[in-house]
C-alpha cells in the first residue's frame, strides 16, 4: 500500500511538472493552431538560465533561499523574452501560410535552441542545486514525499488558479478567448491579436520556466537535452486532455504523469517514454478530440 | 538605402539580442568546481551579429513583399528561377547531364576511398529524401518519424543476416517489404489525424522503435548494436576493400536513378495527383472521388519502402549498426532535405540532399555548427522561399487568347 500511495505521489509531481509545460502548448494551440515545438526548449531554456544565476549569486554567499527566489524569477524572465522573439521570428511572418510551413519552421526554431545551448554552454549533465528547503513539518514523510514535492505541487496549484483568473476575469483573458475564437473576428472588434499572441507566447513560456526550475531541482541536474523529451511529453499530456483546452491540458498532465508513475513502478523501467507515446496514439485513436476536447466538424 | 530609423531600430534589435543571449552566451558555470568564467567577447559578437543581421532579415522582407505585391496586381511571375529557365531547355541541360554522368562513373577511379564513402552517404540520403518526398512532398503529410523505416531496413538485414545467412540481395527486397509493412501499421492508426498530431505520433513511432532497439537486448543485442554485417557480394566475386567501396557506390548510383524514375512516374501517375489533391486540401479531394484511406496509406507504405531499402544498404555499408544510428534528429536532418530542396521536387531533392550532406564534409570547421545551421535553414526556408531552391513546378494550363491554343507546360 506505502507503495502504491509513493506512486501515487510521485505520478502527482509529474503530472503538475508536465500541466507546467502542457499550459504553454495548449494556449498557444488554442490561439494560433500550432504546436510550439520549441516550447521544450524555452523550458531548457528557463532551467539553464537558473542555474547559471544561482551559481553566479550563490557565489556572492545569499542564503539558499533567497538564491532560488531570485534564479526563479530570473528564469522566468528569460524565458519570456525567447518565447516573445521565437514568436516574432519564426511564426508572425507565417501567420497566414500553410500549417505545415509554420510546422517546420517551429521544428527550426526547437533545434537551433536546442544546438545553441549546447554550443555555448556543454554537453555534459550539470548538477542544479537544489535550494527549496526542507520543511520541519514534512520529516515524517520524507520518505514518500519530500519537500520539494510539495513546493512543486503548490506552486503548480497557485499557478493554475491565477491562470484561470487571467482568462476569466481580466480584459487581456478575455481577448484570448475571443482571439482563440475566431482571429479575424477578434480583429474587427478591435482586439490587437498580434499582442494577444505575442502576451500568450510569454504566459505560457514563464509557466515552462517555472516548471524547468522546479523539476530541475527536484531530479538535480540537468543538461541540455531536457527540452525534447520533456516538450514530448508535455505535448502528450495536452493532447491526452485536449488541446486548446486549458483545464484539459491540467487533467491530462495529471493522467499522463499517473501512467507513467504506476508503469514504471509495477511494469518496467526500461520502457518509461515507450508507455506515454503509445498511450498517445491509443487516445488519439479512440478519441481524437482528447478527453475534455470537442471534436469539431471542419468547415469548407 | 539605409535610413536612420532604420539603424536605430537595428541598434535596439541588437541590445535584445545581447540581453537575450547573456546568461547562456556569456557565463559559463562549472558547479563541480564552483567557478564562474566570465566570455564578454561572445556578447560583442551577438551584438555586432545581430545589428548586421537585422538589415539582412529587414532586406529580404521587403523583397519578399515587393514579390507579392507584383503577384497581387496581376503581374505573371515569369521570371522563372534560375534552374526553371534551365530545365526547360534541353540544349542547356542535356550536355550538363552527360557531364555529370561522366563525373558519376569515373568519381571513384579519380577520389580516394574516403571521398567515394563521403559520395556513397550522400546518395543515400538522395534516396532516403526521395522516399520522404513522397509523404511530406507530395502528400503532404509531416512524417517525424521516417527514420523508424530506415531502422527497419538496415535491422532486417542485419538480423537475417546474423541469424540465417541471409545474402544482400535477398535481404534488400525484403527490407522494402518490411519497411511498406511498417509504413502500413503505422499509417492505420493515424489515418484520422490532421497535419500536427500526425507529426507528433509519426515522431512517437520512431522513438518508439528506437527505445525497443535499444532495451530489448535478446533481440537486437541492445546498444551495442551488430557488427561485422558482410558487404554485398556480386555473383559470388569477392571484393577487397577498395573494390567493396566501389562497388557499394555503383549500386548506389543505379538504386538512386531507380528511384528518381519511380519517384518522377509516381508523380505524374494517378496516385500521384491524387497525393497532390491530397495535400492541397483533403475535403475537397475527398470531394472529388478519392479514396482517402488508400491514398494515404499508399503514400506511407511506398515512402517507408524507400526508407528499408535503404537501411539494408546502410547496414552493409557500415557493417555496423545500432540505435544510435537511428534518433530522431536524422528524421529531421532528411526533413531538412527535403525542405531545403522544394517540397515535391525530384530535383530539389536531390540537390538538396548533396548541399546539406558534402557541405558540412567538406568544411569540418562548420562541422560544430551543423546542427544550428540546419535549425536556421529550416525557418529561413520557410519564412522566405517556402518552395524550397528549387521549388516543384505545378501542372498548368495555359489558354492563349481565343485561338483556343493549349500550351502545356510542367516538369
Amino acid at each position: 500500500m506505502e507503495y502504491f500511495v509513493e506512486l501515487f505521489l510521485g505520478g502527482l509531481t509529474r503530472g503538475s511538472i508536465y500541466a507546467l509545460i502542457a499550459l504553454g502548448y495548449t494556449m498557444v494551440y488554442g490561439i494560433i493552431q500550432l504546436i510550439n515545438f520549441a516550447h521544450g526548449e524555452i523550458y531548457m531554456i528557463g532551467a539553464f538560465t537558473a542555474l547559471i544565476i544561482s551559481s553566479v549569486l550563490s557565489l556572492l554567499g545569499l542564503n539558499t533561499i533567497a538564491i532560488f527566489v531570485i534564479a526563479s524569477f530570473v528564469a522566468v524572465i528569460y524565458s519570456s523574452a525567447y518565447g516573445f522573439t521565437v514568436e516574432k521570428i519564426a511564426y508572425k511572418p507565417l501567420r497566414h501560410a500553410p500549417r505545415l510551413s509554420a510546422l517546420i519552421s517551429a521544428i527550426g526554431m526547437s533545434m537551433f535552441l536546442y544546438n545553441y545551448v549546447l554550443l555555448a554552454q556543454t554537453s555534459d549533465f550539470l548538477p542544479f542545486p537544489n535550494n527549496i528547503p526542507e520543511f520541519k513539518f514534512m520529516e515524517p514523510y520524507s520518505h514518500i514525499f519530500s519537500s520539494t514535492e510539495l513546493v512543486i505541487l503548490t506552486t503548480t496549484t497557485v499557478v493554475m488558479i491565477l491562470l484561470g483568473l487571467l482568462i476569466k476575469c481580466t480584459r487581456i483573458g478575455k481577448a484570448m478567448r475571443a482571439t482563440a475564437q475566431d482571429r479575424d473576428m477578434a480583429m474587427l472588434v478591435g482586439i490587437d491579436v498580434n499582442r494577444v499572441i505575442s502576451v500568450t507566447f510569454v504566459v505560457g513560456s514563464a509557466t515552462a520556466a517555472l516548471g524547468g526550475v522546479l523539476i530541475a531541482s527536484h531530479i538535480g541536474q540537468i543538461n541540455y537535452f531536457i527540452g525534447f523529451i520533456a516538450g514530448i511529453k508535455a505535448f502528450v499530456a495536452a493532447v491526452l486532455g485536449g488541446i486548446g483546452s486549458v483545464p484539459g491540458a491540467v487533467l491530462g498532465s495529471f493522467v499522463l504523469g499517473w501512467t507513467e508513475s504506476f508503469a514504471t513502478g509495477y511494469v518496467s523501467s526500461d520502457y518509461e517514454d515507450v508507455f506515454a507515446f503509445i498511450f498517445l496514439v491509443l487516445i488519439l485513436i479512440f478519441r481524437p478530440a482528447g478527453i475534455l476536447g470537442r471534436s469539431t466538424a471542419e468547415k469548407v | 538605402m539605409i535610413t536612420l530609423p532604420e539603424i536605430k531600430k537595428s541598434f535596439f534589435v541588437s541590445l535584445w539580442f545581447m540581453f537575450l543571449t547573456f546568461p547562456i552566451m556569456v557565463v559559463r558555470v562549472n558547479p563541480i568546481e564552483k567557478a564562474v568564467e566570465w566570455r564578454w567577447k561572445n556578447l560583442l559578437l551577438v551584438g555586432v551579429g545581430s545589428f548586421l543581421l537585422s538589415f539582412v532579415w529587414r532586406y529580404l522582407f521587403k523583397r519578399k513583399e515587393a514579390g507579392k505585391k507584383k503577384e497581387e496586381a496581376g503581374y505573371d511571375s515569369g521570371a522563372k528561377s534560375f534552374f526553371h529557365i534551365i530545365l526547360a531547355e534541353p540544349k542547356i541541360y542535356k550536355p550538363f547531364l552527360i557531364g555529370i554522368a561522366f563525373f558519376a562513373l569515373a568519381f571513384p577511379f579519380i577520389f580516394s576511398i574516403y571521398q567515394t564513402n563521403i559520395m556513397t552517404t550522400a546518395l543515400i540520403y538522395v534516396m532516403l529524401g526521395l522516399g520522404l518526398n513522397i509523404v511530406v512532398g507530395l502528400a503532404g503529410l509531416l512524417d517525424l518519424g521516417y527514420v523508424a523505416f530506415y531502422a527497419v531496413g538496415a535491422y532486417s538485414y542485419a538480423l537475417l543476416n546474423y541469424h540465417f545467412g541471409l545474402s544482400f540481395w535477398l535481404a534488400l527486397p525484403i527490407g522494402a517489404a518490411l519497411g511498406a509493412f511498417f509504413g502500413i501499421l503505422l499509417g492505420f492508426p493515424v489515418l484520422r489525424l490532421r497535419g500536427d498530431y500526425l507529426a507528433i505520433v509519426t515522431l512517437g513511432f520512431g522513438e518508439i522503435i528506437r527505445i525497443i532497439l535499444e532495451n530489448w537486448n535478446e533481440f537486437s543485442f541492445g546498444p551495442s548494436g551488430i557488427a561485422n554485417i558482410p558487404r554485398p557480394g556480386f555473383l559470388g566475386i569477392e571484393f577487397s576493400l577498395q573494390g567493396a567501396t566501389t562497388f557499394m557506390y555503383f549500386l548506389m548510383i543505379v538504386l538512386t536513378l531507380f528511384t528518381v524514375f519511380v519517384v518522377n512516374r509516381l508523380q505524374n501517375s494517378r496516385i500521384g495527383r491524387a497525393w497532390i489533391a491530397l495535400r492541397e486540401d483533403e475535403i475537397a479531394c475527398q470531394a472529388m472521388g478519392i479514396d482517402k484511406t488508400k491514398t494515404k496509406l499508399t503514400a506511407f507504405a511506398l515512402g517507408a519502402t524507400w526508407a528499408g531499402m535503404v537501411g539494408v544498404v546502410f547496414a552493409a555499408k557500415t557493417t555496423f549498426i545500432n540505435p544510435a544510428s537511428f534518433t530522431v534528429w536524422e528524421s529531421i536532418i532528411i526533413l531538412c532535405i527535403v525542405v531545403l530542396g522544394g517540397m515535391g521536387s525530384v530535383i530539389g531533392v536531390v540537390f538538396g540532399a548533396l548541399i546539406l550532406i558534402l557541405l558540412p564534409e567538406y568544411l569540418r570547421a562548420f562541422s560544430e555548427y551543423r546542427m544550428l545551421i540546419f535549425g536556421a535553414v529550416l525557418i529561413i526556408m520557410m519564412v522566405f522561399r517556402p518552395g524550397g531552391v528549387i521549388s516543384s513546378v505545378r501542372r498548368t494550363y495555359r489558354f492563349e487568347g481565343l485561338t483556343g491554343k493549349r500550351d502545356k507546360t510542367g516538369i
